[in-house]
């Protein structure tokens, strides 16, 4: 397993990220139930993937495979050539729940990462840091439940990028917001991203978003998932949501999932 | 001249209101226990002279003087729980005056079952150096079970969430022995233990522990999945997904079992002591008893209650400090 402290200097800052003929199911009553089924895919470092398909169809599956939370019944995944065997700090997951623990402050909670691996003590400011990149350095000593939606997801994502992540897994981390701190949150996402140079992988239902943020889409079938397109975003940063070939890429997306008559 | 009467008649005015007035119920309240005190001294008892009658009377009246002067200087500091229980000092006045003259001056209640007031007093100032005794002796022992069995009900529960192994070997035993009342062991106990005290030691642990054991385990269980998933992720090992998170996440169940555990070792704590050892309120309950000594005995069960109610208001204390983060959320 390669960590973020032990990586040699010369790994770029983004995590290479190779899925090889993953399949995986669950047992429900004894049966095996199919969720995804041969997926391959290669992400390049720096990269910003956004996984897109129906609800249900194994996306957020393969994010927890990828995260080490479950090892995958077929196939193999590679972290910068190496499989993966279990979680690591240096992929970090932002769940759509942002599941901060209601007992410890904002800035505990941030701190949890540090706290795991015993280093907070000398890395105390890395903390103060990640707070006041998402704009929460005020809240610090808050606790969650005092936060509301948007807040709280911006802790999540500073108790994830305080870690300094290679790669960032993000598991509908925008769904449960209200529109407006959404856009916002999708612009800040995307300067994080740039600026700290981390690959991205991102599941989403929202086809904006995902063309917004992504420099690859990647859409899947209906369960057991299948990779039925790749779009390659070749956009410059900061895009507008109305660039023509934005709404190009939609309308095919759409049409790809069945939905384009609907637009 | 006239502005600078409007501008005297406002603090005026602000002394007329409410915190400010005089409090009409610590009045009527320092009225009924003046009463209490005046028909225990000036009524005749029916037929003992019960000792201390006059004591009793005095008492009485400060409490009155003090109700009194409480209701007429509302604005003295620290006053505020005092009204806020007035309406309560104003029925135990009345309570007091009512349990005066059905005992010691009408003798309408059976003797010797009903002891008037006076001679529980009798009993606190003769009997004191005996009753502080007990309290200690019932004290220690119940702190050392309570703890002990708080204690190991809080790492068996653990143990029961979080290993197989202990699930599989601790689950059935704690089925067969859990429903079973306590004081059911009171007979093994008494003649497998060396002392009476450690038997009771055990007793007690044992209450306590079985509740503890179950809701530490039932908290450990319903944590939920996600934040260990987090702090995987986040490069968490075995011993900071136990301490760092299962047992805070569980720790406002482990409260439930530790009032529970509270409750059973109140009962076990009574009958132990009536049943074999040889000190405490318990025993002293029992002897009372023995010699027909009811003012005794009242005596003793008034300080048993506030005792075991100190008690729990001491954990509610220290749980609300503890489990502070829960502010807002639903607490029973």
């Amino acid at each position: 397993m390669v960590s973020a402290a032990l990586a040699p200097a010369a790994l770029p800052p983004g995590m290479a990220l190779s899925v090889e003929r993953v399949s995986h199911g669950f047992v429900l009553q004894d049966e095996l139930l199919p969720v995804l089924q041969d997926i391959a895919l290669d992400i390049e470092p720096g990269e910003f993937v956004a996984l897109l398909g129906p609800s249900g169809c194994g996306k957020s599956t393969l994010l927890r495979l990828i995260a080490g939370l479950e090892p995958p019944r077929g196939g193999r995944i590679l972290a910068d050539g190496l499989p993966i065997t279990g979680p690591d700090p240096s992929r970090v997951v932002v769940f759509q729940d942002p599941t901060l623990y209601p007992w410890r402050t904002v800035w505990d909670n941030v701190a949890l990462g540090l706290e795991a691996r015993g280093i907070l003590k000398s890395q105390r400011h890395r903390v103060d840091q990640a707070l006041e990149l998402v704009g929460l350095a005020r809240f610090a000593s808050a606790l969650p439940h005092q936060l509301s939606g948007g807040m709280a997801q911006r802790a999540a994502l500073a108790r994830a990028l305080v870690n300094d992540p290679r790669l960032l897994i993000l598991d509908e981390p925008l769904g449960k917001l209200d529109s407006l701190t959404r856009l916002t949150m999708q612009g800040e996402l995307v300067s994080l991203w740039q600026r700290a140079g981390f690959t991205a992988l991102m599941v989403t239902h929202d086809i904006e978003e995902a063309l917004f943020l992504a420099t690859r889409v990647i859409v899947f079938s209906d369960r057991p998932a299948r990779i039925v397109e790749e779009l390659r975003v070749d956009r410059p940063y900061p895009r507008h949501r109305d660039d023509p070939e934005l709404v190009r890429l939609r309308q095919r997306i759409l049409e790809r999932l069945g939905l384009g008559g609907s637009w | 001249m006239a502005h600078a009467t409007s501008s005297a008649g406002l603090p005026a005015l602000e002394l007329g209101q409410a915190p400010g007035r005089i409090d009409p119920v610590l009045l009527l309240a320092g009225l009924a226990w003046a009463g209490a005190a005046a028909l225990t001294l000036l009524w005749p008892n029916a037929t003992d002279d019960w000792a201390f009658t006059e004591e009793l009377a005095y008492l009485a009246a400060a409490a009155a003087a003090v109700l009194a002067l409480a209701g007429l200087l509302p604005r003295a500091p620290g006053l505020a729980r005092l009204r806020r229980a007035g309406p309560w000092f104003l029925v135990l006045g009345i309570g007091l005056a009512v349990w005066e003259i059905a005992t010691a001056k009408l003798d309408l209640l059976p003797r010797p079952f009903f002891a008037p007031p006076q001679e529980l007093l009798t009993v606190y100032i003769d009997d004191w150096p005996r009753l502080v005794e007990c309290v200690l002796a019932s004290l220690g022992l119940l702190v050392t079970g309570y703890l002990l069995g708080a204690v190991t009900g809080f790492v068996t529960g653990l143990g029961l969430g979080w290993s197989r192994l202990v699930g599989y070997w601790v689950h059935p035993v704690l089925r067969l022995i859990g429903p079973l009342p306590p004081v059911a062991w009171l007979p093994v106990a008494f003649f497998t233990f060396p002392s009476s005290w450690a038997a009771s030691v055990f007793l007690i642990a044992l209450a306590t522990f079985v509740p503890v054991t179950i809701l530490t385990w039932s908290g450990v269980a319903s944590v939920n999945s996600a934040y260990y998933d987090i702090a995987r992720t986040l490069g968490a090992k075995n011993r900071f997904l136990v301490l760092k998170v299962a047992v805070p996440a569980a720790m406002p169940h482990v409260y439930v079992g530790l009032f529970m555990g509270m409750a059973a070792s109140f009962a076990v704590l009574v009958v132990a002591e009536m049943m074999g050892v040889k000190a405490g309120l318990g025993w002293y309950l029992q002897w009372a008893l023995g010699w027909a000594a009811y003012g005794n005995m009242y005596a003793a069960l008034l300080i048993t209650a506030l005792m075991c109610s100190s008690l729990v208001t001491l954990l509610f204390k220290v749980r609300d400090r503890h489990l502070a983060w829960q502010k807002g959320m639903l607490k029973w």
